[in-house]
């Protein structure tokens, strides 16, 4: 053990986790990597592609190197940073990218061969020969590669999606962030204050800085307290605000429930999406490297991470207690990292200060003008090579902090194309003024970094913000606070032949860049491409700026002429499930049900999705082993006595006003003006294009009130396209619309005994056949009083009628069909038997109406009326579709027990078959049990001279073709006598 | 994004189906002499501006209003949304 004392960690609640297998003990308030350095472990983790020993650099979301597999089974997650795992008791953790165990990886022959692997490798070796790259290489380097595994298995937790507002979000909760919610938070005004770590308090929770000449925490803790008292203030732990969208909407994870063993009942992250009036981006700052000679040792980590780990988790970073600690800094913040270890009780080496000219703070050995120029240490770091005015020395350490100095978290001010501006003095990119509207950087996250003046500019935003929105926000008392020294000299990396990295995750070191040079790949965008730096999971949050600058030295421009990175969503990685919100499996999208779903279920139909419906697609009966005994027997009952359907998924559209009728004429094909009150007509709805969009009947219950139906699948998009020519082409035509799919219940009635059936339910209606022929319609009531629509119209070619109830009275009328028909053998039919009956009138549904046909293809081109305009009507008899020749029409297999398979290519018999022969397509097939014989519908160039014509269907998919005869697509009733009687 | 409609204020624009450039209000006549010129124009030609746009959008999740919303296409800023039905009507008069 090597915990030190004092710290934020709570020893009365001690906890067992595992690593690799082996047993450890942390305590709440730990993350993984503050459990693992307290309990000596440096070792961590393999690099990416040398597969060097790794272990931990940072102390938050920004780390680079240690990464692990959590947890076991479903829930196995890869790539979780150690630094951001809280601890739980029984967490269990296993380092990844390594074959064999963790200290001797056998991948770990990549690093001899490194000369190979330089940058562009990938380009250029495996380029040739072209066909290798699928089958060999690829799946080579992709097993050799990429970190962490999945367990393949569906991930077991809830995920959820929300939705908040309010007028000043704000993005860190560290001094500036504290402030600006306590500004704005006293001002009354409505704050979300979120935060990617456990507690409030960010930095200041790392630093042993003083507030108000007390531990920084009393005042964070005084904070929190008076936040949470305020009904205004949400605030947001565990929450990663990632990015930033339009007009003030933000996006951010909430990791509700990765700090427990398992979540239990609740959801373990939630998406949220945020609209803010106002933000505040107090991100901080994230510290960088020094690249030299084999600086990436497990034990070399960044002073500032050394000195969270050390104020915040009371964990050293070496292995043992007493083991030397080293600084290499080129600024002032590295000396304060060693005065806070001394002040620990930690055996400080001393302080390699880049800087001729620099002073010790306190009492440690100062190594002035100085640089670390190589390291020892297979498995982590035992000595490093100080180098000062050529002379070189030896010292043994256990770990090195290295202090490169701060970057700001300017990530998402660069999400709307906000350029970061170069800041000198800073020796950093600041957040530039054209950034997210309404997004204020402050503290850290502005180049503010220290501690005094953060909190004054985390309540300078604040006021700014909400004066913009006309909030007025006062001053608050701050604490008494002061800004540490912070100067520091533009050193970035220390020149040598061996290896420095510069992005550790993804390997790429000094050299690389100079080889990147050299390739003439200099832009920026191009260096990252050919050396993956700041690639992958990290981003390159540690490494982008050294990047930036060794890349400057080496073409002599400046480091703002060199560029900058351009910051995209998300700020860190994002899973899938939590962005998918619990939108999976039956949740993908809403299941509507039919008024008689319940019944049907009860009845043990079989159901099918419809778009987004549920509908009964067949109704087993007992001893029925075979979905095709229950279809055949459901189409021959409604041939031969009579078969209830629930259609009420069709669309159906409302259309009243003194103009509908002048309206249906201009939304549809054919004239609708002139259709009788109390009659139906078949209607064929056109695209503008000339093409056919939908079908359905158009029924005029009352003078100024008709009632149209449009096939499922475009309900919603036929109402949309009417509401559209009602409100945008045509507005002056006085018509309402309402969709009414969901109100009404409908019901279809078929079959032979259809009217016997219903003469038993209307009350005192005449529907013999004179009083309600073929194609009325009627608003009437049946049961005794209860109203409903009744229309005389058939999709099976039999005596048929729709009846439709208000909804909730669905099941009702399905049950009370089903008893008063028993005596005539009532039999529901679900979907299949529809389209089987329907296929055997010859009537076309979707796979006929499929966006490439036209009236004319299925024999209705006389339906365009040439004595009005209508949607399409000019289109439709333009050059191209008015010659089209192919036509709808039926097909029989010369050997009946022969399925045409839908898709098949017809072809004229004996010709080759390819695409400039091609004659055409099945659109339909299915068995008849009326024909006793497989039968198809599909388009035919000249298809209505053609019938007789033996021709072949062929199914290149399966390898198969058949002959079949062209007939015509009414297979039964041709002459259409049967729904006439 | 979020979309200010006229009559409901800002609403997002989850709750809307997007349809495109307004001058697809602006049918052709049919009984022009030119009226398959035109409607082929209209039915496959659009602007693509880069830069403000009037376009239309459907209120599907709502209140089923077409609106005729203009917006900078390089910024997504949002500069106006009306009722389609009032803009026809206005520029019929």
């Amino acid at each position: 053990m090597t915990r030190l004392s004092g710290g934020l960690i709570d020893r009365s609640k001690p906890l067992n986790f595992t690593f690799n297998g082996k047993s450890y003990r942390g305590f709440e308030g730990d993350t993984l990597a503050s459990a693992l350095l307290a309990n000596g472990v440096q070792l961590m983790g393999r690099s990416f592609k040398y597969h060097r020993p790794r272990g931990v650099v940072a102390a938050g979301s920004e780390e680079p190197n240690a990464m692990v597999e959590l947890r076991t089974g479903a829930r196995q997650e890869p790539n979780t940073r150690a630094t951001m795992a809280e601890l739980y008791d029984g967490l269990s953790a296993r380092s990844q990218n390594h074959m064999g165990p963790l200290n001797r990886d056998l991948l770990a022959v990549n690093d001899l061969m490194s000369p190979f692997f330089a940058a562009g490798f990938y380009y250029k070796t495996f380029m040739w020969p072209k066909a290798f790259w699928e089958k060999l290489y690829e799946p080579a380097i992709r097993k050799a590669a990429g970190l962490g595994s999945l367990s393949m298995l569906p991930d077991p937790d809830q995920y959820d999606k929300g939705f908040l507002h309010c007028d000043l979000l704000i993005v860190g909760a560290g001094a500036a962030g504290l402030a600006a919610a306590l500004t704005a938070g006293r001002a009354g005004a409505e704050v979300i204050l979120a935060d990617e770590d456990f507690s409030l308090g960010g930095r200041l929770t790392m630093e042993s800085d003083t507030l108000d000449e007390a531990e920084a925490a009393a005042w964070i803790a005084s904070v929190k307290a008076e936040l949470e008292s305020l009904p205004n203030v949400r605030i947001m732990t565990r929450t990663t605000v990632f990015g930033v969208y339009d007009h003030g909407i933000f996006g951010a994870v909430e990791r509700v429930a990765d700090h427990l063993k398992e979540p239990g009942a609740k959801v373990r992250q939630t998406l949220w999406r945020i609209t803010a009036k106002r933000a505040v981006l107090a991100a901080g700052a994230t510290e960088r490297h020094i690249p030299f000679a084999d600086n990436d040792r497990p034990g070399v980590m960044m002073a500032g991470a050394m000195r969270a780990y050390a104020n915040r988790w009371a964990a050293s970073p070496v292995k043992r207690d007493g083991d030397a600690i080293a600084i290499f800094t080129n600024g002032d913040d590295g000396h304060r990292t060693a005065m806070d270890l001394i002040a620990k009780g930690a055996n400080v080496l001393g302080v390699i200060d880049a800087r001729a000219g620099a002073e010790a703070l306190g009492d440690y050995k100062l190594f002035a003008g100085a640089t670390v120029t190589g390291t020892k240490g297979r498995l982590g770091l035992t000595s490093i090579e100080i180098t000062r005015n050529g002379t070189s020395e030896w010292h043994n350490v256990g770990a090195l902090g290295v202090a490169g100095g701060w970057n700001p978290n300017v990530h998402l001010a660069s999400h709307h194309r906000g350029r970061p501006v170069w800041d000198d003095r800073l020796l950093a990119f600041v957040p530039s003024a054209d950034g997210p509207k309404g997004l204020i950087p402050a503290g850290a996250a502005a180049g503010k970094g220290g501690t005094a003046e953060a909190l004054a500019d985390g309540m300078r935003a604040a006021i700014e913000a909400l004066s913009e929105i006309d909030v007025t926000a006062s001053e608050i008392a701050l604490p008494k606070a002061e800004n540490a020294a912070s100067d520091q000299a533009a050193f970035w990396h220390v020149p040598g032949d061996k290896r420095a990295w510069v992005d550790f995750q993804n390997d790429v070191t000094v050299k690389d860049i100079a080889l990147a040079h050299k390739e003439n790949m200099k832009p920026v965008e191009h260096l990252k491409r050919w050396t993956t730096l700041g690639m992958a999971t990290d981003q390159g949050k540690t490494s982008n700026i050294s990047a930036l600058a060794v890349m400057a030295e080496l073409t002599g421009k400046s480091i703002p002429e060199t560029g900058t990175t351009i910051f995209r969503p998300p700020y860190t990685g994002v899973s899938l499930s939590v962005l998918g919100g619990g939108d999976t499996g039956n949740n993908f999208r809403p299941s509507r049900l039919t008024p008689t779903h319940h019944w049907a279920e009860k009845l043990g139909a079989e159901f099918v999705e419809v778009g987004q419906w549920m509908r009964a697609q067949y109704f087993p009966r007992q001893g029925e082993t075979h979905w095709r005994q229950a279809v055949d027997r459901e189409v021959l009952a409604v041939r031969a006595g009579v078969g209830i359907c629930d259609v009420t998924t069709l669309g159906k559209v409302d259309v009243q006003g003194a103009d509908a009728g002048e309206f249906l004429n201009r939304v549809y094909a054919n004239m609708m003006g002139t259709l009788a009150v109390g009659k139906v007509r078949y209607g064929l709805m056109l695209r503008e294009d000339g093409h056919l969009y939908d079908d359905g009947t158009c029924a005029r219950l009352f003078e100024d009130h008709y009632v149209v139906t449009t096939t499922t699948a475009n309900a919603g998009l036929v109402y949309r396209q009417m509401e559209f020519f009602h409100q945008c082409v045509w507005p002056e035509l006085d018509v309402q619309l309402i969709s009414t799919t969901d109100a009404w219940a409908q019901i279809a009635v078929a079959g032979p005994k259809s009217r016997e059936l219903l003469s038993r339910i209307v009350d005192e209606f005449d529907i013999s056949n004179e009083g309600f022929p073929f194609m009325g319609c009627a608003a009437l009531t049946i049961c005794g009083g209860l109203r409903a629509r009744l229309f005389r119209i058939s999709f099976s070619g039999e005596l048929a009628y729709e009846v439709a109830v208000p909804a909730r009275y669905g099941q009702a009328l399905m049950e009370r069909l089903m008893q008063e028909g028993a005596d005539l053998g009532v039999t529901p039919y679900g979907t299949e038997a529809l389209g089987v009956l329907r296929i055997e009138k010859g009537h076309a549904a979707g796979a006929e109406l499929n966006g490439q046909t036209t009236a004319q293809m299925l024999g209705l081109g006389k339906m365009v009326s040439m004595k009005k305009d209508s949607v399409g009507a000019v289109m439709s008899r333009r050059g191209g579709l008015a010659e089209d020749k192919r036509r709808l029409v039926g097909l029989k297999p010369i050997d009946g027990q022969q399925q045409i398979m839908a898709g098949s290519h017809l072809f004229t018999r004996g010709t080759a078959q390819e695409t400039g022969t091609d004659q055409g397509w099945v659109t339909s097939s299915c068995y008849s049990p009326h024909l006793k014989s497989y039968i198809a519908l599909g388009y035919l160039e000249e298809g209505d001279t053609r019938i007789g014509e033996q021709i072949t269907a062929a199914n290149p998919l399966e390898g198969k073709t058949l002959m079949a005869e062209v007939v015509s697509a009414h297979f039964v009733d041709p002459e259409g006598g049967r729904l006439r009687d | 994004m979020l979309i200010p409609h006229p009559l409901l204020g800002l609403r997002d624009s989850q709750e809307f189906t997007y349809l495109g450039d307004a001058n697809l209000m602006h049918r052709p006549d049919p009984a022009a002499e030119n009226a398959e010129a035109a409607f082929c124009e209209y039915v496959f030609l659009r602007d693509n501006p880069a830069g403000v746009h009037r376009e239309l959008w459907f209120h599907e999740q709502g209140d089923r209003s077409w609106l005729v919303v203009t917006r900078d296409t390089t910024t997504h800023e949002i500069l106006g949304a009306e009722l389609a039905s009032d803009v026809k009507l206005g520029a019929a008069q």
